[in-house]
């Protein structure tokens, strides 16, 4: 048995194995590469799951890898903010894996080992960033995440290749904007190590250098979550990625940004320097607005399907950066909460889009035509993911909403609540187009006495994810109360 | 006050969500499916007249289902207000079912499960809101009814319903999300709680400016209860097949919006707070703005089914007076209006259904000397339109008295001609249909002489709703109890 100590590091090392394993049994027989993959995310998911109730019972963990203590070596802390992220991450990449079967032996037969391989070692990537306290190594793992992403949308073909190349340029501007910062904080202070900087920070923040690593690290995060007006690179890549890509990265690469985002704040620089040293709150809270209110507007102007998603990521990560930016404690609470929620919801929709594309080879809105009667259950378990966009109760998203909106009337900051309730109003009519647009059949305009329709629900290894997820959105809004007390409000920097 | 602790509020709105399985398993078979919804619709009103007893005595009964966040929880409690609504959302469930059958299966519609299911699920979110203990609750089950109605005011499919219900959802959703979210995150954020009290929860807590923005934003936000200019949808929504439009747009959707500006003025704002600051004036303005000209609109409706929704809107803006008295009497009067118009409105829809059913006609000026073909409907809809005018002896009269007695009470003499002016409008707009349908000479006559009734499942349950338009004048309990305890509750004896 597996001493619980050891849960931490094993959330990372056994998907990286695991990678280098699956790419051996897939040169064998390319059918072991599903199931391993599987089994290998099933790992990671009940280490980060042991890790999260051993934080809830016993507080902050911190590991120190290969025994190394720090500063000198690469430490892994786990506190109540990352505990959280990490079980999403592992929890969407397995659920998202699951639902891959089709999609991959559909869209690119030859290359399933290529493909599990890269998935792997792109959720290491992620879980690697995530559970790190190195301010060096999540660099190191933020660029491990974004080459097997290059090369994961790439394989889309045709215009994936081109979206791909783009987001390689811009991606490697923000992660080299990320390590000069870190590279100012290390000739300031001598450390990588993100509590250690933190206790040296203090007495240079005056200092020229530690502004403009702030602002470096800062921007490529932003660039790296597509923050508004940072985000041209991300409808095209995740609109061409493969439908097996986008459910992984979709949730998940821009929320781990946000997550970074929120560490480098408060855990490296520290909730003083962010809010009373540097300049830029209201600036942020103003181009979270513009991020909300412009994806919205982008989104209302699309009539392919997938990219109006695309859309509405770059929306919701003004959500998540305007709350953390509001600076009071609602505010925070909102956007870590919303971390969670928006990734399980975007991954509802799309795992919803992934079935469109293998129903109907395409993601078009028109493709969407009376899907009501063909698939009724999978119409209904996007529905909840639909509502949760827009906010209804007791959907996750109402909550995370919630608290993002008071936190924002605490912080006077109205201009912000109204962003949220139009992009809310803008959600309900793109969710309720789709609807009308899968209710109504292709040509009814005789009172609907059509011919029966026969059910043709997407196949069972696709629908039981999305089932899972449904479900899961619905309960993550009834335990917002629980996740806030037990985790979030201790992720809350203190005195805001 | 005796407060019991009992599952029930929860239990009798979610039997009908949880009928929802069978109905759609059995969709092969009609006759076990609508089973199905009577059984459910049984134990709904079974439900709740078992807790009728508890209140009737002074009591509520309460439960907390669960506690989202701290102040914010799904809560049910059955007072006497929400006792007097769910019993009369619960009643006409049951009586609707039996129409809808006649309806449905006169007309072949298509879709029939669909229908059935979603019917039940609205009529779960009307209970839910009638049960709410507080304002998160009623909203989540005020979003749940917008979203079930839906499918059941497009059931046609064709492009008229696709038209009708984007308007539908624009106004609906339009204003839930964009007016009464934003005023009950304000509330929440201003007084940290959301529970329906006697007093209210918002006095002294923040500047009049802030208050009667709020007031605004909830009363123009539940559209529902289509004031004017929001009540664009409701005429819209007429495209429904006919039980929907009997059921829903005059007894459960409509209602739960004048229902929830009732609690929100009673349990949020609070009457005191209200009358402090002088703003009964302003809604009694809004709402009599509202009642005279959706009663002059309705005057020139020749459609049956958008003259009834027309009127509808005035009536609704009766009960918005009512309320907006503050005055004990006025107030019982909203209340009670709650039920009997109601009944009344409920039958004219019956009515309107039943001579589509037989004749095919929609419209008043093709139903001249329909009296001699449908005498049963017809007189039934002679009692449904004294009871919407309020003539003895229907139940109508009760209501209008208690309002009429509630402007002297409350010394709004405009408010006493705007209710004298209206009921003769009413009776302008409805007795024309009546008078047409019998007296007529033999040329006029556009039917037969030969009598040739809608199905027995058509005109029995509006014969029903007929009579106890007419017992209600007799007997109005147990409305008229539970409306002055509701009253009593929140006006402080």
């Amino acid at each position: 048995m597996i001493s619980p100590e050891q849960y931490p590091v094993l959330i990372v090392v056994t998907p990286l194995l695991s990678a280098f394993l699956i790419n051996i049994l897939g040169n064998m027989d390319k059918r072991f590469c599903y199931p391993a993959t599987l089994l290998a995310l099933a790992g990671s998911l009940a280490a980060a799951v042991g890790t999260l109730c051993r934080v809830a019972n016993e507080g902050v963990i911190h590991y120190r890898v290969g025994g190394w203590p720090p500063p000198f070596g690469i430490e892994y802390v786990v506190d109540h903010l990352n505990a959280l992220v990490l079980v999403v991450v592992a929890g969407v990449a397995l659920v998202a894996a699951v639902a891959s079967k089709r999609s991959v032996e559909e869209e690119f037969p030859h290359k399933i080992t290529q493909f599990y391989t890269l998935f792997v070692l792109l959720t290491t990537g992620l879980l690697g960033m995530t559970i790190t306290g190195d301010a060096f190594n999540l660099y190191v793992l933020m660029e491990i995440a974004a080459l097997t992403n290059y090369a994961l949308i790439a394989m889309g073909g045709n215009r994936a290749l081109m979206a791909s190349f783009n987001y390689v340029v811009v991606g490697t501007i923000g992660a080299c904007f990320y390590l000069l910062g870190v590279g100012h904080l290390y000739i300031m202070t001598g450390s990588l190590n993100m509590a250690d900087i933190m206790t040296i920070l203090p007495s240079l923040y005056g200092t020229n250098a530690i502004l403009v690593a702030a602002i470096l690290m800062l921007l490529g995060a932003w660039i790296k979550m597509a923050f508004f007006p940072l985000h041209g690179w991300l409808p095209n890549a995740y609109t061409y990625a493969p439908s097996a890509t986008s459910s992984l990265v979709a949730p998940l690469m821009t929320k781990v940004s946000v997550y970074i985002m929120i560490r480098v704040m408060f855990s490296v620089l520290g909730a003083t320097y962010v809010f009373t040293v540097l300049p830029v709150k209201e600036l942020i809270v103003w181009l979270a607005t513009a991020a909300i209110v412009g994806g919205s507007l982008f989104a209302l102007s699309q009539k392919d399907f997938k990219r109006m998603l695309t859309f509405l990521i770059v929306a919701e990560v003004g959500y998540m950066v305007g709350g953390a930016w509001l600076a009071t404690e609602r505010g925070i609470t909102g956007a870590i909460l919303h971390i969670v929620n928006d990734a399980v919801m975007t991954l509802c929709l799309f795992l919803f889009s992934a079935i469109v594309v293998y129903k109907t080879k395409g993601h078009q809105l028109s493709n969407l035509e009376g899907m009501f009667k063909k698939m009724p259950l999978t119409m209904t378990a996007f529905a909840v993911g639909a509502l949760s966009m827009i906010g209804v109760p007791p959907t996750a998203g109402f909550f995370s909403k919630w608290y993002l909106i008071l936190g924002g009337i605490d912080a006077g900051q109205w201009q912000f609540v109204v962003a949220l309730l139009f992009s809310s109003l803008v959600n309900a009519v793109l969710f309720f187009r789709i609807f009308e647009i899968a209710y109504y059949e292709p040509h009814s305009d005789h009172h609907g006495h059509s011919a029966p329709v026969a059910i043709d629900e997407a196949p069972m290894s696709m629908l039981l994810p999305l089932a899972v997820v449904a479900v899961a959105i619905i309960m993550l809004g009834l335990y917002s109360g629980e996740i806030v007390t037990t985790f979030i409000q201790h992720a809350v920097p203190a005195g805001i | 006050m005796e407060t019991v602790v009992s599952i029930k509020p929860l239990l009798a709105s979610l039997v009908s969500l949880v009928a929802v399985i069978p109905i759609v398993l059995s969709g092969k078979r009609p006759n076990l499916r609508e089973g199905w919804t009577f059984l459910a619709g049984l134990i709904k009103l079974g439900l709740v007249v078992s807790m009728l007893p508890v209140v009737l005595a002074g009591g509520t009964v309460q439960y907390t289902l669960w506690e989202v966040l701290p102040g914010l929880a799904i809560a049910f409690k059955a007072d006497a207000m929400g006792m007097l609504f769910a019993l009369i959302a619960a009643t006409l469930w049951l009586v609707t079912s039996a129409y809808s059958i006649g309806y449905m299966r006169g007309l072949h519609e298509h879709s029939q499960t669909r229908y059935f299911s979603f019917f039940a699920v609205a009529l779960s979110a009307t209970i839910g809101v009638a049960f709410a203990a507080n304002l998160f609750t009623l909203y989540l089950f005020y979003e749940m009814l917008s979203l079930a109605t839906y499918p059941l005011v497009t059931h046609h499919q064709d492009g008229e319903a696709r038209a009708s219900g984007r308007k539908y959802l624009t106004f609906i959703l339009g204003t839930s999300i964009g007016l009464v979210l934003p005023a009950m995150l304000i509330v929440y954020s201003l007084t940290g709680t959301l529970d329906f009290t006697a007093a209210g929860i918002l006095s002294g807590t923040t500047t009049k400016t802030v208050i009667v923005v709020l007031l605004l934003m909830f009363v123009f936000g539940f559209a529902k209860a289509g004031i004017m200019p929001m009540h664009g949808w409701l005429p819209a929504a007429m495209v429904a097949p006919t039980p929907v439009s009997a059921l829903l747009h005059a007894v459960a959707v409509v209602k739960v919006g004048v229902f929830s500006i009732f609690r929100i003025l009673t349990g949020i704002f609070g009457v005191d707070l209200l009358r402090t600051l002088g703003l009964g004036e302003t809604l009694c303005v809004i709402a009599s703005i509202t009642i005279l000209a959706a009663s002059l609109i309705a005057l020139s409706q020749d459609g049956l089914k958008r003259r009834l929704a027309f009127s509808t809107i005035g009536q609704l803006s009766y009960i918005v007076l009512g309320a907006a008295l503050l005055s004990p009497k006025g107030m019982v009067g909203g209340l009670l209006h709650i039920a009997m118009h109601a009944f009344g409105k409920i039958t004219l829809f019956f009515c309107a259904g039943a001579i589509f059913v037989a004749t095919g006609k929609k419209n008043i000026s093709e139903m001249v000397g329909i009296g001699k073909r449908m005498p049963v409907t017809m007189i039934a809809f002679l009692i449904g339109s004294m009871s919407v005018i309020g003539i003895p002896p229907t139940g109508g009269f009760i209501s209008k008295w208690h309002l009429l007695l509630g402007t002297l009470e409350a010394d709004q003499l405009p408010m006493l001609v705007v209710l004298l002016s209206s009921s003769l409008l009413n009776a302008a707009y409805f007795l024309p249909v009546f008078y047409r349908a019998f007296f007529c000479t033999a040329e006029e006559s556009l039917f037969p002489a030969k009598i040739e009734e809608a199905p027995a499942w058509c005109v029995a349950p509006l014969v029903l709703t007929a009579l106890i338009s007419v017992g209600l004048f007799f007997n109005p309990q147990p409305f008229l109890r539970l409306a002055e305890m509701a009253v009593q509750f929140c006006v402080g004896g």
